[in-house]
């Protein structure tokens, strides 16, 4: 066998085992039933990956392991096998657990301002460097400027 | 140096921001995040009685008179703690504790209530925890203080101290009720 040859096995008996332990690590948290529906499940997928776990906070129900993220996420297959749309099921944990729930706050009327805020500070670059620009063009060329 | 004055400026607004936002940032709250059942109405459930889990208990019996619903199990080492501090309110006599027994295995519940003493005028069996999920507990134990129209007034995340009892929830008890509130 050529070296080549080996090392491209090896690189696949690697990426074999990765994806094996990815497998692995998915079944090892989400024990809730999958719908046969890939609509269902991608939207299912999607809920419990903006829904926080209230216990661990950094993490997303997804990918916690505590008793509480697995009774949530039976819940939210639950609420869409019930025909509830996501809006229903984020205002649902929205109603028990606060704002906090939602890893992708909402825009309201209290953090309009950090919506803003990148738009507010793109306009106020601008006009400062066009200040500039404008008071630049307006000196006449001095000596260290000419090289 | 009046070219340093914006960027200086500019600086000085971010640090507020930022002091600000440190303030208020979820982590520091995390054990406050405001419930938001305050102020309203406390959920609706059925549920069995630990004991005699023939015997249903109706949220609707909460209507008429001021109860503390304490939500416990245990597997959870923080309510030990609390423990003693509900058998003192049981104690004063101002108002009745209904316990919540949050997924957690009816012989262990029954001989810890056995060996603890027992704070609560009922103990419910919430095994598969929807009630609590309906509650928004997320740390075990919590308490709310609900008023006899059934309305959420006081929570408690974590184990209830004398101090908070004192400060948080016997006022609601002792002031008159005010009206529309």
């Amino acid at each position: 066998m050529s070296a080549a040859r080996i090392r491209q096995r090896l690189l696949a008996a690697v990426f074999a085992f990765t994806m094996l332990g990815a497998v692995a690590l998915a079944f090892a948290v989400d024990n809730t039933p999958q719908f046969a529906d890939p609509v269902l499940q991608a939207r299912y997928y999607g809920l419990t990956h903006e829904l926080r776990c209230m216990q661990c906070q950094s993490e997303a129900l997804a990918d916690s392991n505590v008793g509480l993220a697995a009774d949530l996420r039976m819940e939210v297959h639950k609420l869409i096998e019930s025909g509830k749309s996501d809006v229903e099921i984020r205002d649902f944990m929205v109603a028990r657990y606060s704002e906090f729930i939602l890893l992708r706050p909402r825009m309201s009327l209290r953090n309009l301002w950090l919506w803003a805020a990148p738009g507010l500070l793109l306009i106020a670059g601008i006009v400062v460097a066009l200040r500039v620009l404008r008071r630049r063009a307006q000196l006449p060329i001095s000596d260290d400027e000419v090289s | 140096m009046k070219r340093f004055l914006l960027p200086l400026g500019g600086f000085a607004l971010l640090v507020v921001v930022l002091l600000v936002g440190l303030r208020h940032a979820p982590e520091r709250e995390a054990k406050f995040v405001k419930s938001p059942l305050l102020g309203k109405p406390a959920p609706q459930f059925t549920l069995p009685q630990l004991v005699d889990p023939a015997q249903t208990f109706d949220s609707s019996s909460l209507r008429g008179g001021w109860h503390l619903v304490n939500i416990w199990a245990t597997w959870c080492v923080t309510c030990r703690e609390e423990h003693e501090v509900l058998l003192q309110i049981k104690q004063e006599g101002r108002v009745p504790i209904v316990g919540l027994d949050w997924k957690d295995e009816d012989a262990a519940a029954i001989s810890w209530l056995s060996q603890l003493g027992n704070p609560y005028q009922v103990v419910l069996a919430d095994r598969k925890g929807d009630v609590a999920i309906d509650f928004g507990v997320y740390l075990a134990p919590e308490s709310f203080l609900i008023d006899p129209q059934g309305i959420v007034v006081e929570k408690q995340y974590g184990a209830m101290t004398v101090e908070d009892w004192r400060s948080k929830f016997l006022p609601h008890l002792t002031a008159p009720a005010k009206a529309g509130a």
